[in-house]
């Protein structure tokens, strides 16, 4: 995994959705502990796209539920 | 859950109808009432934007939908469906053709009947938020309210076929580079964007501005026709109730996530 991918991820989330990025973890759950919806969801994927200049086809986040993960599947658009 | 405001020959229709503007009879009914009143005459543009805060549109009311069905025979399945199909088809091929220029402002989800809904318009305008998907493949159907025939006339058949067979949403900055989009905006600035948009239009010479648009973006008859036919005769299968029951009775969090 690139080094920047998973704190870039957490950073991103944590100031979009207003957590604090030191108390999310790469094994968190990222609905629960960003509290969003499946709305906020959707917009959090358009802003990594943005960010990481990737695209992240939907059928490809099936069953994505960490940070890490999350993580994984971007650096495999990268 | 449908407000409109005219100024300086602009209407802006706004949706608002929690949780995303679902779109079912009650929606229908107010883009028709809406319609009905519309003065042409005065008008020069409309803006259609959401003020709900996930998005523009989540796509058709599959709760309503569900209910409707269960709530019927299935002989009476196939009748229901025809008569609500025409009612939103009429909406869209109005929308679709009038003789103004229309602005779709866009943020958040724009999903299934929502993507259709804004598909009617002349020129999107899309916040970086945006992101378009028809997930109508998962319920064993098409989209129904003219999506793939409007796409079809504005894009090529390549793209309509990625979003149709796979399902996946695309972002704005996507649909912005296939041509979907015509402006991508900050987030926030979509309708300060379609307000400069209408203040430029509207120095244009009406009949001119008609004739170009006339011109430029002919309905395909034929094709919508096709559509809800094929749509029917896939709905008629058991397949969509199934899979409509599945959605309403799921406690998933994530119902919009495909």
């Amino acid at each position: 995994m690139a080094a920047d991918t998973l704190p870039t991820l957490i950073k991103l989330a944590a100031a979009r959705y207003g957590a604090e990025a030191t108390k999310l973890g790469p094994d968190d759950d990222i609905f629960e502990s960003l509290g969003i919806d499946s709305f906020q969801a959707v917009e959090l994927i358009s802003d990594l796209e943005d960010e990481f200049d990737v695209e992240l086809p939907d059928y490809e986040l099936q069953g994505v539920k960490t940070f890490s993960a999350l993580a994984a599947k971007i650096d495999k658009r990268r | 859950m449908l407000s409109h405001t005219t100024q300086g020959g602009v209407v802006e229709l706004v949706l608002d109808q929690a949780p995303c503007n679902e779109i079912g009879t009650a929606m229908v009914e107010g883009l028709e009432r809406f319609l009905g009143g519309l003065d042409l005459d005065a008008t020069h543009t409309l803006i259609l934007r959401s003020a709900a805060r996930g998005g523009f549109s989540a796509g058709a009311d599959l709760r309503e939908l569900h209910a409707g069905l269960v709530a019927r025979p299935a002989a009476e399945h196939e009748p229901a469906l025809r008569a609500f199909l025409d009612r939103i088809h009429a909406v869209m091929d109005r929308l679709d053709t009038l003789p103004l220029t229309t602005v779709g402002v866009i943020h958040g989800v724009c999903f299934g009947g929502g993507f259709e809904l804004a598909l009617t318009c002349d020129v999107l305008i899309a916040e970086k938020s945006a992101r378009f998907c028809f997930p109508e493949l998962r319920l064993g159907i098409i989209p129904g309210f003219g999506g793939i025939p409007r796409l079809r006339r504005d894009l090529g058949n390549a793209v309509i076929r990625d979003l149709l067979l796979s399902g996946r949403s695309v972002g704005a900055k996507k649909a912005h580079q296939l041509g979907l989009v015509a402006h991508l905006v900050a987030r926030g600035e979509g309708l300060a964007a379609a307000r400069a948009l209408a203040e430029q239009s509207g120095r244009f010479d009406p009949v001119a501005r008609r004739a170009a648009k006339a011109f430029i973006k002919p309905l395909p008859r034929a094709e919508l026709d096709r559509e809800k036919e094929l749509f029917l005769e896939l709905a008629r299968r058991p397949t969509l109730l199934a899979a409509l029951t599945k959605f309403v009775e799921s406690t998933d969090l994530r119902p919009y996530l495909p």
